[in-house]
């Protein structure tokens, strides 16, 4: 190999190539600064967007607020043309949404996990790429199919088939009876949660299932080195290993689950009143938006659009605690 | 260079989308109820004289909302305007068709018209005191007809409709447990039921849900082939939902005295009368600004009124020709097109 002697003065050639190099060199660097203003740009966009959409939800809620005050988050009733004043409350609307995600989240979260564990650590080879592909088939339906499957098909299945053999079975245990309790219905809140989960189930599948597959091989085996069984190994191993990722991918689907909309205004019977029984008709927030505010005005509307606002409030929250408890797991497992 | 042939993109597109948009088109928007009809006259009007009408079904309270803001040339609502509301308006309102709202039931062996209810136990039903169907009000009506224990599920609205706005205005009226506690609106605070969105919401629910009761407007129960009740009106008679009963609540209206043509046809007297009968209401600017699109929209609602049969087959029931004279002397009187 032939040193570069510096102390040379640079050739014809050289000069200009060099030259040439940092034309290029500076073009490149050109490139680099509008991209990085433009990626800025986009960033920052998202910022003004969603400040805009604050600042509006707030001025189109501002009746509302003036009027109702605190008041609007523990009023249960919904009454849009009493006179002289309509008298309207979001207890109603809030506890469907959080009971109907909730509800979804501890049908979903078992199943999704239980089918990537299977995907990952069980399943034969050739059923692995058919049922990946299933599940991410689920995502990719549109909601408002979700919507007509659970009302014309689900519904009623659910209301003469499962909802009547559970009551009856509940129907002398204390507590649960209240909870599962008749007449069965077509719509309910029940199955607006039924929906819900097999809607979110594709999120928390495929994140788990991608977040498994980051395990070392060499933790498993010798996990199963140690004389560990598959359960042993998922629930002492795997699970702790990825329990940042997995709880990300659960969060993620109940953002969507709190969020969903005509699924849920299909299926959930848009009742206001709060009722014990799941089995019972039931709405959320966002079924509560979509089915009245075409017909909505003055303080009406100036509810709905603050129902809008909390939700934008509710979901900001379960974020942010999501946020906290992966923070404490972090630090935790630093320990 | 990109940009440029993306703007020429734009301006092409919008040159081609610029003649679509017919100086002579008329606007509207409104009801839901009778779009079905609107769009059938709009279709055949567009075919004889080349002029298009454009309608959108966003509902009664945006269709006032709509022309009062000016954006449409005649707004469309099933619930009338008062005629104080009218002149603060500044708006002329008339009934273009009138159509029946019936209650549509999903009951085991009852076949449609078997089943007899009164306006009291109706809204003893939706007030949920009436809780089964073989409660003592319900077998008291149908002696002769064997009634199930179970629970009665209620299917109603969940959006605001003129539709509900006439049938809690009758339940109003006949019961005044209904009218302390509910009260008749668009929208109102039910007591018991799910709600389901639109008139095809409740048909399917109730179509779907075994044990239940709803109410649809008569064509949606025709469609659907749902069992109908058959029921009490005011001269205590039982009727059945036909047309001839809707227009014999209608022949009982008032019309010529009533100012902004404020009728609304629930409980009308009569033998023949069937209870829960509605008139679907046009309204537009006494003082238009754009004089020429309103003058083409009364064409068109002239020559609806000479096209009623139309709205015969769709199920409605046409005004009347006494009545069509009087719309077209308000008309002639009232809006200044010229």
């Amino acid at each position: 190999m032939a040193t570069i002697d510096t102390t040379q003065p640079l050739t014809q050639a050289e000069q200009s190539e060099s030259l040439s190099r940092a034309q290029v060199l500076r073009s490149m660097k050109r490139g680099d600064i509008v991209f990085e203003n433009l990626s800025k740009l986009a960033a920052i966009s998202v910022l003004l967007l969603l400040g805009g959409i604050i600042i509006s939800l707030f001025i189109g809620a501002w009746p509302a607020i003036k009027t109702y005050g605190f008041d609007f988050l523990t009023t249960q009733r919904w009454a849009p043309s009493l006179k002289p004043q309509p008298i309207l409350g979001a207890l109603g609307p809030i506890y469907g949404t959080l009971v109907s995600s909730f509800l979804a989240m501890v049908i979903a979260v078992p199943v999704g996990l239980g089918i990537s564990i299977f995907l990952t650590e069980l399943c034969p080879h050739a059923l692995r790429r058919p049922i990946s592909i299933a599940i991410e088939l689920l995502a990719g339906i549109p909601s408002i199919i979700y919507g007509m499957w659970g009302f014309f098909v689900l519904g009623p299945f659910l209301a003469e088939s499962f909802q009547p053999a559970v009551i009856s079975f509940f129907a002398d245990v204390p507590v649960l009876n209240v909870i599962f309790a008749g007449p069965a219905s077509n719509l309910s809140l029940f199955n607006a949660s039924l929906i819900l989960a097999i809607m979110v189930l594709p999120f928390i599948t495929a994140i788990s299932r991608d977040v498994f597959a980051t395990v070392p091989t060499v933790l498993k085996e010798a996990a199963y080195g140690a004389g560990c069984t598959t359960w042993e190994v998922v629930w002492n191993v795997v699970i702790p290993y990825t329990r940042v990722g997995v709880i990300g991918g659960v969060m993620l689907a109940l953002g969507r689950a709190l969020g969903e909309t005509m699924a849920v205004a299909f299926v959930i019977g848009n009742a206001f009143k709060i009722q014990a029984s799941i089995f019972a008709p039931a709405t959320t927030i966002s079924a509560a938006i979509a089915s009245e505010f075409a017909e909505s005005d003055g303080l009406h509307q100036s509810s709905l659009i603050l129902l809008g606002l909390l939700l934008f409030v509710l979901t900001f929250c379960v974020l942010a605690m999501a946020r906290m408890m992966l923070m404490r797991l972090e630090r935790n497992q630093g320990k | 260079m990109k940009l440029s042939s993306i703007l020429a993109a734009v301006g092409l597109v919008m040159g081609l989308a610029a003649p679509v948009a017919n100086a002579a088109d008329i606007s509207g928007a409104g009801a839901t109820f009778p779009f079905p009809v609107y769009a059938k006259w709009a279709d055949a009007y567009k075919k004889e004289t080349g002029n298009g009408l454009n309608y959108q079904s966003i509902g009664s309270g945006a269709g006032i909302k709509q022309i009062v803001a000016k954006t449409v040339t005649f707004g469309a609502t099933d619930a009338p305007m008062t005629a104080e509301e009218l002149k603060k308006a500044g708006l002329v309102q008339w009934p273009m068709v009138m159509g029946g709202i019936v209650p549509v039931l999903n009951l085991e062996g009852i076949k449609p018209g078997e089943l007899v209810l009164d306006g009291p136990t109706l809204a003893n039903i939706f007030l949920g005191t009436v809780k089964t169907w073989d409660d003592a009000a319900i077998k008291k009506l149908n002696p002769k007809l064997a009634l199930p224990s179970t629970a009665i599920t209620v299917v109603r609205r969940s959006d605001g409709s003129g539709t509900t706005f006439n049938f809690t205005d009758y339940l109003s009226k006949v019961s005044a447990d209904w009218k302390s506690k509910v009260g008749a609106a668009a929208s109102v605070e039910w007591p018991v039921g799910v709600g389901a969105k639109g008139n095809d919401g409740v048909a399917g629910n109730v179509g779907q849900t075994k044990n239940s009761i709803g109410y649809v407007e008569y064509a949606y129960a025709k469609q659907n082939k749902l069992t109908f009740a058959n029921m009490v009106n005011k001269a205590g008679k039982v009727v059945g939902p036909t047309i001839e009963a809707f227009q014999a609540a209608a022949a009982n209206a008032d019309w010529a005295n009533s100012p902004g043509y404020y009728q609304i046809l629930t409980e009308q007297p009569g033998d023949g009368s069937w209870p829960i009968t509605a008139a679907t209401f046009i309204l537009m600017h006494a003082e238009p600004q754009d004089k020429a699109a309103s003058g083409e929209a009364l064409k068109f609602f002239a020559w609806a009124f000479k096209n009623n049969k139309m709205a015969e087959e769709l199920d409605y029931i046409p005004m009347p020709a006494a009545v069509v004279g009087l719309i077209e002397k308000t008309w002639a009187n009232d809006i200044k097109v010229k």
